[in-house]
């Protein structure tokens, strides 16, 4: 048990005008899901750790005139969230525009066409064209390894993989090298994914891929189905904690 | 009240969004009853008429046909819909953007080609350089995606468009649905 869970207090605070209790620890985003409340994100997955990266989950904090991701920010006593508004929506939809525009998302070909997290998203938040130019890089598909493979063309860079491989499975195979648009996914610090000794071929990181970035071979069109395991719980039984 | 003027065209696409068009089957007899397909490929005029009110262009923008052709589109439509994937995001024709016009051509007319290689300079129009999304070269009003849309959902964008209204679009479909 960590110490700050044992030094938890419950706190009071409103997401949109809703007067909710949380406990100290928890993130904004956190207790909005777990209140039903939509607030969109592509990085963060329960049971691993945060780290930002989509910036999807932008909230407004009364007080700051900041957006604020809701993932990187605990709750506090009488805090004030705003999680839908006009200025939030327009920067939500533009990064979800930027995410298409910077690699090549053809959906209509896609493994996870229809079980995709970004096209979902893209719907939901009202996406229906991309108003940036396409950048189409030239990125590679790494299928060297016996079970899965590694289409750069629809990575987003969540690095939802690399945290799993190494928080939950222990492997660290993955990790993002290069900056900005140049950023790209690496197994092994940079070594071909078949030829990894570190990869066990436990398949978390193809299963939690928001995207058809990470999916196993021999799936079509359509048919990458993630199993999305339940890592929280899968925690919550390794240290028999009453979360 | 007179009947309104639709039309239909088919740029760089596989024609499933007319196939889609088609799949409206007996609907087809409820749009025709308010409006009139002026142009279209699967009727036949042939050139564009002067004044269309709603024009459902399917495919991307690949060739200097295609360029001339939207261009022309645009300027004599009221509402011009980018209708499908095609037309939408460039879809899978724009795959070629990743290796370049020049190479597909190699690919096409000399690497596949076994009796007189070239690369056809009449009747086939040049292609551009880039293939882009309609909205990339002109205004677009209504974007529909899908790979195809469903027939439901043209019928459903059809039947609030001619009655005036702004069809709520992600309500209906996705990219790649």
């Amino acid at each position: 048990m960590s110490p700050t869970m044992t030094e938890a207090t419950v706190v009071t605070l409103k997401i949109d005008d809703r007067e909710i209790s949380a406990r100290s620890d928890q993130t904004v985003l956190e207790v909005a899901w777990e209140n039903d409340v939509f607030v969109p994100a592509l990085c963060h997955y329960e049971g691993l750790g945060d780290v930002g990266a989509c910036r999807l989950c932008l909230v407004e904090i009364k007080g700051s005139p900041k957006l604020t991701p809701a993932c990187a920010i605990k709750v506090v006593q009488d805090m004030e969230v705003i999680t839908l508004s006009e200025r939030l929506q327009k920067y939500r939809r533009s990064i979800i525009e930027l995410l298409f525009a910077e690699r090549n998302h053809i959906c209509s070909v896609c493994v996870s066409n229809g079980h995709c997290e970004l096209q979902w998203l893209a719907q939901k938040l009202g996406v229906d064209h991309i108003r940036y130019p396409y950048l189409y890089p030239k990125v590679s598909v790494d299928a060297s390894h016996e079970r899965f493979a590694l289409d750069h063309n629809r990575c987003i860079l969540c690095a939802r993989c690399v945290r799993a491989c190494d928080e939950v499975e222990g492997a660290h195979v993955w990790d993002l090298l290069g900056r900005g648009v140049d950023t790209r996914l690496i197994s092994d610090l940079g070594t071909p994914w078949g030829e990894s000794e570190t990869c066990t071929t436990c398949g978390k990181c193809v299963h939690i891929c928001p995207t058809g970035a990470l999916f196993e071979k021999g799936k079509s069109v359509a048919e990458m189905v993630h199993a999305r395991p339940r890592f929280a719980a899968m925690a919550r039984v390794r240290n028999n904690s009453g979360r | 009240m007179a009947k309104a003027r639709i039309a239909t065209v088919w740029l760089d696409g596989c024609s499933g969004c007319h196939m889609s068009f088609l799949d409206l089957d007996e609907r087809l007899l409820a749009v025709a009853e308010q409006a009139e397909l002026v142009y279209s490929p699967l009727v036949d005029f042939k050139t564009f008429p002067d004044e269309v009110d709603v024009t459902l262009v399917e495919g991307a923008v690949a060739s200097e046909e295609d360029l001339h052709k939207i261009k022309k589109i645009r300027a004599h439509t009221k509402t011009l819909i980018a209708f499908g994937d095609c037309a939408v995001t460039a879809n899978v024709p724009s795959m070629r953007n990743l290796v370049g016009k020049k190479a597909v051509l190699q690919h096409a007319y000399f690497e596949l080609a076994t009796l007189d290689p070239q690369i056809p300079t009449l009747v086939v129009p040049p292609l551009l350089d880039r293939v882009r999304p309609v909205h990339d070269v002109v205004k677009v009003d209504v974007f529909l995606p899908g790979c195809p849309p469903s027939a439901d959902t043209i019928f459903a964008a059809l039947v609030e468009l001619l009655a005036g209204r702004m069809p709520d679009v992600p309500a209906l479909t996705r990219f790649g649905k």
